[in-house]
């Protein structure tokens, strides 16, 4: 039976297991006395037996789907002889996969050999027969726990507590799933860097100033080696990310300040929204503004002043990146300063100070923990963005400070390391993990800092 | 006399605080516009590339329908048509109509005036008609993307001819043709109903938008229920101890995750470990989902939080359980801010493109899928694609895309502004 067959009987017997508890309930009810000596209302215990039917159904078919194919493999590989099993693990899986797709139907018998047909064979076989188990497993699982229940019907039982006490769980598991999805990341990611750094050392990987992700075929070829030294990807996001500042920092502030202490709130309520467009705006889109548009502008400006400026510099990925940065800033900037007391303001005012002595002299330096705290955020937000990099900045990791060149950056790597075809065990892939762990210990760090200070910032006026 | 002294130097002193003051503020005007002038030239820059794209050129051809000609028998069967010769007789058409073209360069630049896809439009309508076979008919063909592009006045004679691909004999014939009233600008259907393809004349972004629209589907029926559901359990009933701290401070970190890490984990988790089908919607969805999870669960506890403490304390005076407060009164009133919280998420998800990226969700897709496990791709990485082909053809196509997909988040962002409006209004 299909997985969607059987999810379908399953949800008809948790509402048939719903009905039959709650006649159960109103038959004892009649017995005893009236609907008033039930403990919960009829309902209640129909959604008990709904739960007890459906929930532990639900766990046995994902467990079973979860081993099935690792059980078939192990049923059809031990029937296969010896000397194909003995062949090397990758001939192996590649064979393997060859029975699967013969007998999925996706590949022809022709391209198959006898052993092969007939493993193919047994496995659709017993692939018929497992899927029979399953849908009796989680049928009994489900009438059981459904009989259970309905047995249990009694005038004292507790029915709507039980409900609610299931439905917590389901609550709290839930919002568990968010501390699950950080391990996930965490285990996914250490694991594959952790054999990139069998094969590499760390310190290489650390302290290296070349990168050359390129891994030869055979051992003889020339250049066989590959290069992993981070320190150019590092340096080519940090001056990306500097440009995208020196961008973002200046008008999202100043924005800020203007529409926080200057502008008139009918101003304010009409710009805001507006300059927030640019934070909806896709990441793709503003790679293909920075690629098409304002790559060659800066390019081209380059050259009218005599600089030689590189097809894909530093400089237009990191405008453009500042671009998408800004309302990021300027909304952070606009919570702190609109944080700092009114006292602080009128108490300047007061003294005969003009706004801008106010702002430049009270509010900011009142308000820079704080700020340095967005910018922080910015700043991780920038290391992490992928598209606008991945679609203007170059591939070469070159170490320079020269924002006219073109640099690489972490994410630009992870992506050209892992998009088409990939072996697990070639240092290139793996490498690509060993960026994701950099850069998800970089940024978490970044945030870390900077929710602990924008926090403390937040308490000092509280 | 000191007193007199100070008035004077603060006085003297006032005019200089005053322009500094009006500079400050002209600093401040200047960054508001500087903003402004960067989200205007960005729109202005798109919108003009990619407003071409909604068009496409037909050519008059006069097509001599001739059933030996094709290679088609009496009474042809489908698979009859399917083998004819309609390329060949296009070519032959082509001819007829500039006799004086000789030479194998010239006849290819020729041929190259109408798309390769001309063939299968010709042969959709001859089936569609079979009485037309033996006659000659005026039929409006679909033009090559370059010969188009010249049509729409994209390229200039003035460019040297070796840096453009529509060469000065073609741009003679496609004058002529303009003069006789045999080409023609219409509205670019194939835009909208066809899959990628290999000529820009015939790509679309139907299999992407709906890619897209399977993936969101995904998401939304993952991350929105588990999100109000964690955001309740963290605001009704979560005990203050070390775990819910713990899980508060991994939904406040994963919010800040970079988008490709997500992209990451997909690859590891569900395409090495549970083995799911790679470029799937499902996959897709469920990546997404697991990165606007924390969008949805911080917007719905700030919505849940709202909601004033005397509808619970109504609730549980006249004896409502916790969860029945929650359930029946709470979540009702705080619905508006979730579901708007809820579409922002959705709209996020809507442009995200680098963590689908990891799943191999960046293939070239002619067919749209229709399931969640056929392998598709998305609107952002069509659009990503498609930044990545030379062809100026693909450039304007591009462009198109993104006036789409900011459609669609422009509407979704209306939606969401809106309920909020109709929220504060209560």
């Amino acid at each position: 039976m299909q997985t969607s067959t059987v999810l379908l009987v399953l949800v008809a017997l948790c509402i048939a297991s719903f009905f039959f508890a709650r006649r159960k309930s109103h038959a004892v009810a009649h017995g005893s006395g009236g609907l008033t000596t039930l403990h919960s209302l009829p309902k209640h215990y129909g959604y008990m037996a709904l739960a007890w039917a459906g929930l532990p159904a639900l766990a046995a078919l994902a467990l079973w789907s979860a081993l099935e194919p690792r059980m078939l493999e192990a049923e059809v590989v031990s029937s296969l002889p010896a000397e194909v099993r003995a062949l090397p693990e990758q001939q192996f899986g590649l064979y393997y996969n060859q029975i699967l797709g013969y007998a999925s139907g996706g590949m022809n018998a022709a391209e198959l050999d006898e052993v092969q047909l007939a493993a193919a064979d047994r496995y659709s076989a017993l692939a018929a027969r497992f899927s029979w188990l399953r849908s009796a497993l989680v049928f009994a699982v489900a009438l059981a726990g459904a009989v259970l229940a309905i047995r249990r019907v009694q005038p004292a039982l507790r029915a709507r507590n039980h409900v609610e006490s299931i439905i917590r769980w389901i609550l709290f598991s839930c919002s568990f799933l968010a501390v699950l999805t950080t391990l996930g990341i965490v285990l996914s990611v250490l694991f594959e860097a952790v054999r990139f750094f069998q094969v590499i050392p760390l310190t290489d990987f650390l302290f290296g100033l070349e990168w050359s992700p390129q891994m030869a075929i055979r051992s003889d070829q020339v250049g066989a080696s590959g290069s992993f030294g981070f320190v150019p990807l590092l340096v080519g996001t940090l001056l990306i990310s500097a440009v995208a500042m020196l961008i973002a920092v200046p008008v999202g502030l100043m924005s800020a300040i203007y529409l926080s202490e200057y502008a008139s709130r009918r101003f304010r309520t009409l710009t805001k929204p507006v300059l927030e467009i640019l934070a909806g705006v896709p990441t793709v889109v503003y790679g293909f503004f920075a690629a098409l548009t304002v790559a060659p502008l800066v390019r081209t400006l380059g050259e009218s002043v005599g600089l030689t400026v590189a097809s894909e510099s530093a400089l237009a990925a990191g405008v453009v990146m500042g671009i998408m940065i800004i309302p990021f800033v300027m909304s952070l900037s606009d919570d702190i300063i609109n944080a700092v007391p009114d006292t602080m303001r009128e108490a300047s005012l007061g003294m005969g100070a003009t706004m801008s002595e106010t702002i430049r002299k009270v509010l900011l330096p009142a308000a820079l923990p704080g700020i340095v705290g967005g910018i922080l955020l910015a700043v991780s937000r920038a290391i992490g963005e992928t598209m606008i990099v991945v679609m203007a900045a170059g591939l070469s990791a070159k170490l320079t400070a020269n924002p006219l060149e073109a640099v690489t950056t972490i994410t630009v790597q992870i992506v050209t390391l892992l998009v088409g075809d990939q072996e697990f065990d070639s240092p290139k892939t793996l490498a690509a993990f060993a960026l994701g762990l950099v850069l998800f210990f970089v940024t978490l760090l970044l945030n870390v800092v900077a929710l602990y200070v924008v926090r403390r910032y937040r308490e000092q006026y509280e | 006399m000191s007193n007199y002294d100070n008035t004077t130097l603060i006085a003297a002193s006032l005019k200089k605080r005053y322009a500094r003051e009006r500079r400050f503020q002209w600093y401040g005007r200047f960054a508001v516009f500087i903003g402004f002038v960067f989200l205007i030239v960005l729109l202005a820059d798109i919108v003009s590339k990619g407003m071409p794209a909604f068009t496409q050129h037909f050519i008059k051809v006069d097509v001599t329908l001739d059933a030996d000609r094709l290679g088609l028998p009496e009474n042809p069967t489908q698979q009859d048509y399917f083998g004819a010769d309609f390329g060949g007789v296009v070519k032959a058409s082509l001819r007829e109509m500039f006799p004086e073209v000789s030479g194998r360069g010239d006849k290819k630049q020729l041929y190259r005036l109408i798309s390769v896809g001309a063939e299968y439009d010709l042969r959709d309508h001859l089936m569609a008609n079979p009485e037309l076979v033996g006659t000659t008919q005026s039929i409006w063909l679909r033009a090559h993307s370059e010969a188009g592009s010249y049509l729409k006045g994209q390229v200039s004679r003035a460019l040297p001819e070796a840096d453009r691909k529509v060469k000065d004999i073609q741009m003679d014939w496609l004058d002529q043709l303009r003069r006789d009233g045999r080409t023609q600008s219409r509205f670019n259907t194939v835009f909208f109903t066809a899959g990628d393809s290999r000529e820009p004349e015939l790509a679309g972004i139907r299999a992407a938008l709906q890619g897209s629209f399977f993936t969101l589907m995904v998401t939304f029926l993952l991350a929105f229920p588990v999100g109000v559901m964690a955001a309740v359990y963290l605001e009704e009933f979560a005990p203050r101890n070390r775990l819910t701290d713990l899980i508060e401070i991994n939904i406040n970190n994963l919010a800040a995750v970079p988008s490709i890490v997500f992209g990451l984990l997909g690859l590891a988790v569900f395409i090495n470990f549970f083995e799911l089908p790679r470029s799937a919607p499902l996959v897709g969805g469920m990546v997404l989902s697991l990165m606007t999870l924390p969008t949805i669960i911080i917007t719905s506890r700030a919505s849940i939080q709202a909601v004033s403490p005397s509808i619970r304390e109504a609730a549980l005076g006249v004896g409502a359980s916790q969860l029945q407060t929650v359930l029946h009164h709470v979540l009702p009133v705080a619905m508006p801010g979730i579901l708007t919280g809820s579409i922002i998420g959705m709209a996020q998800a809507l442009g995200e493109s680098a963590p689908l990226l990891m799943i191999g969700m960046v293939a070239f897709i002619m067919d749209a899928p229709s399931g969640v496990t056929d392998p598709s791709t998305v609107l952002p990485v069509q659009i990503f694609l498609w930044a990545d082909s030379p062809e100026r053809g693909f450039t304007e196509k591009t462009s198109a895309a993104i006036i789409v997909l900011m459609g669609f988040l422009i509407l979704m962002n209306a939606l969401a502004v809106f309920l909020r409006r109709r929220f504060e209004m209560k």
